[in-house]
């Protein structure tokens, strides 16, 4: 009943289906019996009618193997529509539903994967990442879920972080980067123009020093001015400019530049802040899943047997 | 003997001297004229957007990053102008041109006949700026917003009125049955029309549709489904019924089977809608009712397809010499084809291949290529000369040129897209053992370029048979003059005794 908010729509769909496939076969029937005038001579006459000078019709029957296909078709639907669900609320002798064999589906092969998920999960990710058939599906994975952000080769873009280049935004351990894929991560700076001086001026100056503290191209006079107010940057990206794992503050000194690192991008990033999002898949990957890519993001940084025998 | 036909000379003169003018008692050939010419330009126009698109699509730099010819929003407008512009310009051209004949009387409606074109030219040339501009209401083949949408019911009520006005005061007995399926497809497309394109106006370019979630889905793919139904089938078969018979010079092949097929096909198609909403949140009971009138409506659209072709039985030899005739056959077989398809296409275990593939595109095409647009030429092909005065096109030859051209293009339009689209369907759902997709969805666009490529070829060879038809209808036009066609005085309708009909040219 849930499609219909009473049983008199089920019972109005039902008998106008019912009734409509009956009147088609009928149409065609009736037609087909209807006595047609006989072929004088073997010619097949015409109705007599003419339009435009010679527009005029023949009194042909109805092709018989046409009729039978018209014949087929309703009784192909007559017989569907006792089947499956299409007669209102009536579910079909199959007991078919769409939804029903989504979750059968997901269930036949979710019986075919969780043991396999099973054995993964009881190991370490690093010891996952120097199973080639784990890292070979993780890859996969990360190529149907991931790759739309972060690209084919996991090595981003402008706003998408590379994830193959050892450089983290947090700490880049394996617990990390699967809480990453879990979870998602949300990044926020705030816009540092009021608290670094308000004025262009300043800004400008700031913006030489954080690129001096990655000897990329700068002013050194304008760096220096601003060296001093650096302070309330570091609350978050530290005095030196190394950046915060833990909260994701990202290092100002490795020229790795997320957001571009021209002059005008660092100026863009602390007069308007910056806002970052990466969504969580925990609920749609599911816990296995997401264990078996973060494996494979892992191992696109780190050798596995290293690690191992580093363990 | 010589002063006898010196006489009949002289009373020949003096009829055409009456007839120089179109007056009450002549046939209205100027907005059939103004129609038919404009059918061939926005064929060239909608076809040129069509190729500019699929070369995007082969090719994404091309739209240089400007949001006005990017591929979103030339897109609706490659389908408006094809589908509203050149076939609804075709369909106003023959509509108007068959009802008189055939009802042997002048069109009914006085002004309300030239409001129709400049109505119909002025939604045309809204859409081409609206549309660009990215004002839209989100709805496939409804795009237009809310204020042209208003004139296009005040143009299709106005068309109402002239179609059926002029079927009231016919002077033969019975109604040709060309004229059923104008009249079907006039009234659907008004209903459809009004219904689906209800809406809340906020602003003159906004607005928001008047049904929400998936009852806002249903009536759009009600509306969809019968745009190809009613505005793309029932009109032009009207077209069929009228231009396939006079061509062939051949009685329709069967009376009987025009009426069931007629009554099967546009009772039938409205149920159709939901196939197009296979496997969504619309209720599985909804989605089987679409897909078993979906497969119903193969033989009703069959019907169409056999009374056209066996009119041609006794006269196939004209198939060789006569490329208009090549034209109107053609496009049978295109439509007998792609209404197998599209029934095959609505079973839910194909439908489940084939949707949201490039397979659904050339299903489309072949029969917007092969149907619509080929039975539009021939009829066209038919049309200008007739109404500017002359016994045929410029360049008979050229029709050939353009036909061969069409259907080498429209094969490898369709054929790219077949194989495209049921390689993406496979690539999709291709799973490994451990359950993950065997192909990212990119492998999937990469493994398509190449038929991206074929079918920009295949579009291009399109188009350049629509311009040779452009050149040849100019020539046509350059050498005749307007028509005038008086309208007989005896009535045909009894037999073969109907006077033949004065039509003459001005002499101006």
């Amino acid at each position: 009943m849930a499609d219909f908010v009473s049983d008199f729509w089920s019972h109005y769909v039902s008998i106008i289906t019912i009734v409509s496939i009956i009147a088609c076969f009928l149409l065609a029937f009736l037609t087909s019996r209807a006595k047609l005038p006989q072929p004088v001579n073997g010619e097949v006459e015409t109705t007599g009618h003419v339009w435009d000078e010679d527009l005029a019709e023949l009194n042909n029957p109805l092709p018989r193997w046409w009729l039978y296909l018209f014949y087929i078709t309703c009784v192909f639907s007559a017989g569907y529509l006792i089947l499956y669900p299409g007669l209102g609320s009536f579910k079909g002798t199959l007991s078919w539903s769409a939804t029903g064999q989504y979750d059968e589906e997901v269930a036949r092969m979710d019986e075919v994967t969780a043991p396999l998920f099973v054995g993964y999960l009881a190991q370490e990710i690093p010891e996952v990442a120097a199973n080639p058939d784990a890292v070979a599906m993780g890859e996969r994975l990360f190529l149907t879920y991931c790759s739309q952000c972060h690209g084919s080769d996991a090595r981003g873009s402008r706003s998408f972080p590379n994830l193959a280049d050892n450089d983290w935004l947090g700490t880049g351990t394996p617990e990390h980067i699967k809480n990453t894929v879990l979870n998602g991560r949300n990044a926020v700076m705030p816009p540092m123009v009021a608290a670094i001086g308000n004025t262009p001026e300043d800004v400008t100056a700031m913006a030489n020093y954080v690129l001096s503290l990655s000897d990329s191209r700068h002013d050194a006079a304008l760096a220096e001015k601003a060296k001093p107010r650096f302070a309330v940057c570091g609350a978050c990206h530290g005095m030196d400019g190394k950046g915060n794992p833990a909260i994701g503050a990202p290092n100002l000194t490795d020229d790795v530049w997320l957001y571009g690192g021209s002059l005008s991008s660092v100026e863009y990033a602390i007069n308007n802040g910056l806002n970052n999002r990466m969504p969580a898949f925990g609920e749609l990957l599911g816990e296995g899943k997401a264990h078996v890519v973060a494996a494979y993001i892992w191992s696109l940084s780190n050798t596995p047997e290293e690690t191992a025998s580093a363990n | 003997m010589s002063t006898t036909m010196n006489e009949a000379a002289a009373l020949v003169d003096s009829e055409r001297e009456d007839l120089q003018v179109e007056s009450k008692d002549t046939y209205n050939y100027k907005v059939v004229r103004q129609f038919a010419v404009m059918t061939v330009v926005w064929g060239v126009v909608g076809m040129l957007v069509g190729v500019i698109i699929a070369a995007q699509l082969t090719w994404p730099e091309l739209n240089g990053g400007v949001p006005w010819i990017s591929f979103g929003r030339l897109r609706p407008l490659h389908t408006n102008a094809v589908i509203f512009a050149f076939g609804g310009s075709a369909l106003f051209a023959t509509g108007y041109y068959v009802v008189q004949r055939t009802c042997q009387a002048r069109l009914w409606g006085g002004w309300l006949v030239p409001f129709t074109f400049w109505g119909w030219q002025t939604v045309i040339v809204l859409a081409a700026i609206t549309l660009p501009l990215g004002i839209t209401q989100s709805k496939e083949y409804a795009e237009l917003e809310w204020p042209i949408d208003i004139l296009i019911a005040l143009v299709w009520v106005a068309f109402a009125l002239v179609f059926f006005g002029t079927i009231v005061k016919r002077k033969t007995p019975h109604i040709y049955v060309a004229n059923w399926f104008y009249g079907g497809y006039i009234l659907a497309v008004a209903v459809l029309h009004i219904v689906n394109s209800a809406a809340v106006p906020v602003t003159m370019g906004k607005s928001y549709s008047a049904y929400a979630g998936v009852q806002d889905a249903m009536v759009q793919w009600w509306y969809g489904h019968n745009a190809v139904g009613f505005f793309l089938t029932a009109g032009f078969l009207g077209m069929m019924y009228y231009f396939i018979p006079k061509q062939a010079g051949r009685p329709i092949y069967s009376y009987r089977l025009s009426i069931v097929h007629f009554w099967a096909l546009i009772f039938t198609y409205m149920w159709a809608g939901p196939h197009h909403l296979h496997y969504t949140a619309l209720p599985d009971w909804t989605q089987s009712v679409g897909m078993v009138f979906s497969l119903i409506l193969l033989a009703p659209s069959w019907g169409g397809m056999i009374n056209g072709i066996m009119t041609l039985s006794g006269a196939w030899h004209k198939l060789r010499t006569d490329p208009i005739l090549k034209f109107l056959i053609v496009s049978l077989s295109f439509y007998g084809m792609s209404t197998f398809e599209g029934p095959m296409m609505a079973i839910k275990t194909v439908n489940a291949l084939s949707h949201y593939t490039d397979w659904t595109i050339g299903h489309v095409h072949s029969g917007a290529l092969g149907w619509v647009g080929m039975i539009t030429m021939g009829s066209i092909y038919y049309l200008i000369p007739r109404l500017f005065g002359r016994t045929q096109m410029y360049s008979v030859k050229l029709i050939e040129v353009h036909f061969w051209i069409a259907t080498l293009g429209i094969v490898l339009y369709i054929a790219a897209m077949w194989i495209a689209g049921v390689m993406q369907g496979l690539m999709w759902r291709a799973t490994n053992p451990d359950g993950t997709l065997v192909y990212a969805f990119i492998e999937a666009v990469k493994a398509t370029h190449p038929y991206f490529m074929m079918r920009f070829f295949g579009g291009l060879l399109y188009l350049s048979g629509m311009l040779l038809m452009l050149y040849n209808m100019i020539m046509t036009i350059r050498q005749g003059k307007h028509a005038v066609a008086a309208i007989p005085v005896t009535q045909s309708g009894h037999g073969h005794d109907a006077a033949p009909v004065a039509a003459s040219v001005a002499q101006s």
